[in-house]
């Protein structure tokens, strides 16, 4: 009799929770509830660039600068974006002077002060550390302290795209009183610290199990008086993205959900219930497909394979890229396999617009054109219906990671290549396996040991500069490099090397823009050395009643979740 | 039986170095990378020295033997510093995770309540279900009763658990809104309705395992009690006027019950090593889900601590097994 009232009582909890109104004021909101469903491990983007882990991260700690959605820069701890007219970019592009908002307080109530951005610029840059994000402090000669809350990073020459270091949430600035202990190799074994940063943002963590859970309640220290509106937050590891949809679109029992990269009839039924959304958060992501400008073929000894020493018999044949790209319906493909998390795209600079090219060409299939362009080049169907010239078959080995979208992505691009002639067998490596580096392994993305490989790829900084880098002929993994570098497809051009530097160059955004719209179309559309598919988005769920969710494909999930609140 | 005890104790030193050994150059063959999940845009250099400073640049041999060291010799020394207050294992590293740089003992040891609580509740709820249904269905064989026994237990043993927990979510969870389809694990149980609260949330993840338990077991106890059913000592029993009830629960359980206490006690290491399917199915942080975490993220250390450990389980719980025979039954003797 008395388990009644209880369990009524208990079903009623959430509903008084769902009835506050939304007020612009700290606090009030109750709990937000948050699914990750690969579990935080580790609160310190030092130590993992995982989304998984810096997306909780940055509601406790917080950099000087973040990427806003349309690619801008919004400053976070400095009180103004550095430039050439306000004096806080060096004339000559050799230094960058960061001045901090005045009055901030860390969590624990002391001062934020320009030494403590010195010290996380040491703290990473140490030799002994093994700094997850040491790429973006490349360049950085000493970070100087001009003043209590003015702070200079010099470099070794002038970098173009200075802002780098503390721009976005994977480079927070750290506490120099708490973190002092753990520079160098002493940063492995500093849990309490790693596990619990103080920070500056709207929340603060009381409690984290890795792999877990993770709790945090407000900062009473926050620079926003009224905010944040969620009283405490609550970030929840385990299952897989199906579960976690259901968990908040289908039974509401999570409010935001993580990372749901599932089929879209799926997520279309369950977000007809009518308890939640969904929404994909666009950023750099493009899924391509690389194309080797070298021999994989096993006829090679182990380390001539997939080698400069060997040309790809027919894949440096321009005619035989470019078929293979208008072969492929990037519609289809998007509308079957990604639904809302993503959009057919001819660019691998995706984002920011301003960077983009503009061509769609791709975007429509011409199985007849990449038939007559394979007959023009002289490849020409033998007795079975593949295409062949001098012996050599149109044959390939096309690889890629354990993912049923990828899996269904294979099926189709194999369909259409068969379409106009080209002999596919697919295969799918487990996704830790194909993006690791032991060099003994023979299925990892750099060794390549097969004709196209399919994968995502990305940048986080809105300047595509060091991105493009990775095509350079210096970047092709060889065996001599334990098959290390990330120039995939093997592209080397020494024009594209040349407009490179010239780009690395170049202080004009609009020059900038120029050159790396030339360089992407190189690539892409001009040369078919990477076929970009798919411009992905970050899909996450949430439910009706939560409000200002906004996304933002350069930041974590959670980057404005101090604007986040309860609505009826 | 003392000499017996002791030369097995003795002997699963060998094995047990032996197991480790293994497991570690299978880890070590296996392609997984930890820094697999790196994104790609950091450089090969960068990548080099987050490896050097996991620990992954030197030698196998050396980081074998440094494993070794920190599981007999630096935890034991750890766990002696924290009971006694002493300071020997000052300046020494322990085992140390490479996903959350953070001790592996001390993640195993706030996993360890939760599997204990969940699986091994299961594992209890299971037993008890079984023995009565093994019973009853060798007694009355080829009944209703038994024919249902037999049906269930089939299907209990043939529907994987992560088949059953979905459909246990989707009908229970998510559709009806019974139970909780995510366990809550920051709940404390304080009062009343806390403890209704983990009744609740418990209630699917037990019920999983504990129907995939219970089918097992009932089969062996039927089984087992057919066996004795049939032996003469059971109709001397019955020649000498004991009562029916006297005769099964007494004689024929008893005798029936030396092979199933065996079988239950090899299962029990199981229950510290968690359920991997359905606490990762009903997200309960135990220690089976903490193994598929540290599979996929190819932590290494993590991994072959908690498969040691269950080998270090096994071993112990077959010697147990083994000793119980003695014990329950007096005609086995092993000197």
């Amino acid at each position: 009799m008395t388990l009644r009232p209880t369990l009524l009582a208990l079903a009623a909890l959430p509903l008084t929770a769902l009835s506050t109104p939304a007020l612009a004021e700290r606090g009030g909101g109750g709990d937000l509830r948050v699914l990750y469903w690969q579990a935080p491990t580790v609160l310190n983007p030092y130590l993992s660039t995982g989304a998984k882990d810096v997306d909780p991260a940055s509601m406790v700690i917080e950099p000087l600068a973040l990427v806003a959605p349309d690619g801008s820069l919004m400053p976070v701890l400095a009180a103004q974006i550095p430039s050439i007219e306000n004096g806080g970019i060096a004339a000559d592009f050799t230094s960058v002077t960061w001045r901090l908002k005045p009055g901030l307080l860390w969590s624990d109530g002391s001062p934020v002060t320009a030494a403590d951005v010195q010290f996380t610029a040491q703290y990473c840059m140490d030799p002994a550390f093994g700094c997850a994000v040491l790429q973006e402090f490349e360049g950085i000669t000493s970070a100087e302290v001009v003043d209590d809350l003015t702070l200079r990073l010099n470099f070794d020459a002038p970098r173009f795209a200075p802002l780098q270091a503390f721009v976005g949430g994977r480079t927070p600035i750290l506490q120099k009183a708490q973190f002092a202990a753990c520079k160098g190799a002493a940063g492995v074994s500093c849990t309490a610290q790693n596990f619990g940063p103080l920070g500056t943002g709207p929340y603060r963590v009381t409690d984290f199990r890795p792999g877990d859970v993770a709790q945090f309640e407000i900062n009473p220290n926050y620079r926003a008086a009224d905010k944040p509106a969620f009283d405490r937050v609550i970030v929840k590891g385990g299952g897989d993205a199906m579960a976690a949809a259901r968990a908040v679109l289908e039974s509401a029992e999570y409010d935001f959900a993580w990372n749901l990269q599932l089929p879209p009839e799926a997520v279309a039924a369950m977000e007809a219930e009518g308890k939640g959304r969904v929404v994909a958060s666009f950023g750099s992501m493009v899924e391509r497909i690389d194309l080797n400008q070298t021999d994989p073929s096993p006829q090679w000894p182990e380390g001539a394979r997939s080698t400069v020493a060997h040309p790809h018999p027919f894949l440096t044949d321009p005619a035989v890229r470019k078929a293979l790209s208008m072969a492929i319906d990037r519609q289809i493909i998007a509308e079957l396999a990604y639904g809302p998390a993503g959009r057919a795209t001819c660019t691998i600079l995706p984002l920011p617009e301003s960077y983009a090219p503009e061509t769609q060409d791709c975007l429509t299939q011409d199985l007849e054109g990449a038939r007559t362009l394979l007959d023009q080049a002289g490849w020409l169907p033998g007795a079975d219906g593949i295409r062949e010239k001098d012996g050599v078959r149109l044959s390939m080995l096309f690889q890629t990671t354990v993912n049923p979208v990828r899996q269904d992505e294979q099926a189709l691009v194999k369909q259409w290549w068969s379409d106009i002639g080209i002999e596919t067998e697919l295969k799918a490596v487990d996704g830790a396996s194909f993006f690791g580096s032991d060099p003994g392994n023979p299925d990892t993305q750099t060794k390549f040991y097969a004709d196209a490989e399919m994968y995502t790829d990305a940048y986080y900084l809105p300047d595509p500069a060091s991105f493009l880098t990775k095509f350079i002929c210096a970047r092709i993994p060889t065996p001599e490099t334990q098959w290390q570098g990330n120039n995939t497809p093997r592209h080397c051009d020494a024009a594209y090397d040349e407009s490179l530097q010239k780009l690395h160059q170049s202080s004009s955004p609009a020059i900038r823009q120029g050159l790396a719209r030339e360089l992407d179309q190189q690539l892409t559309a001009g040369g078919n050395y990477t076929l970009p598919l798919i411009h992905r988005g970050m899909v996450s769920a949430h439910v009706n009643t939560l409000a200002g969710v906004t996304p933002n494909g350069w930041e974590g999930q959670l980057w404005n979740v101090a604007d986040w609140s309860r609505t009826e | 039986m003392l000499t017996f005890a002791l030369r097995r104790i003795l002997l699963a030193i060998p094995t047990l170095l032996f197991i480790s050994l293994v497991i570690f150059l299978l880890l070590e063959a296996s392609p997984g990378d930890p820094l697999g999940d790196v994104p790609l845009t950091v450089p090969p250099e960068v990548k080099e020295r987050m490896r050097e400073a996991l620990g992954l640049g030197q030698a196998w041999y050396i980081r074998y033997v440094l494993w070794l060291k920190q599981f007999f010799w630096v935890e034991p020394l750890y766990w002696c510093d924290q009971i006694f207050g002493t300071e020997f294992s000052a300046g020494m590293q322990r085992i140390i995770s490479f996903q959350s740089r953070s001790p592996v003992f001390d993640v195993i040891a706030e996993r360890l309540p939760q599997t204990l609580t969940v699986v091994g509740m299961s594992y209890l709820l299971g037993v008890l279900i079984a023995i009565p249904i093994g019973i009853i269905s060798a007694y009355r064989q080829y009944s209703w009763f038994d024919q249902i026994g037999t049906f269930v237990s089939m299907v209990g043993f043939s529907l994987p658990t992560f088949f059953t927990g979905v459909v246990f979510i989707i009908i229970f969870g998510i559709k009806l809104q019974w139970f909780p389809s995510i366990y809550d694990t920051t709940l404390r149980v304080t009062d009343w309705n806390s403890f209704l609260m983990q009744v609740r949330q418990m209630a699917m993840p037990v019920t999983v395992l504990a129907l995939y338990n219970a089918a097992q077991i009932s089969r062996f106890m039927r089984a087992s009690m057919l066996d004795n059913l049939r032996q003469d000592y059971v109709r001397t029993a019955r020649a000498k006027g004991l009562s029916e009830r006297t005769v099964v629960l007494k004689h024929v359980l008893r005798n029936s019950l030396i092979p199933v206490v065996t079988v239950i006690a090899l299962g029990l290491p199981v229950v510290f090593g968690g359920a991997l399917i359905t606490e990762q199915v009903f997200k309960v942080n135990g220690i089976g889900q903490l193994l598929i975490l540290a599979i996929h993220a190819s932590d290494i250390p993590m991994v072959m601590t908690l498969t040691f450990i269950f080998a270090i389980l096994i071993v112990s719980f077959t010697l147990i097994a083994d000793l119980l025979y003695g014990v329950l039954d007096p005609r086995i003797r092993y000197d």
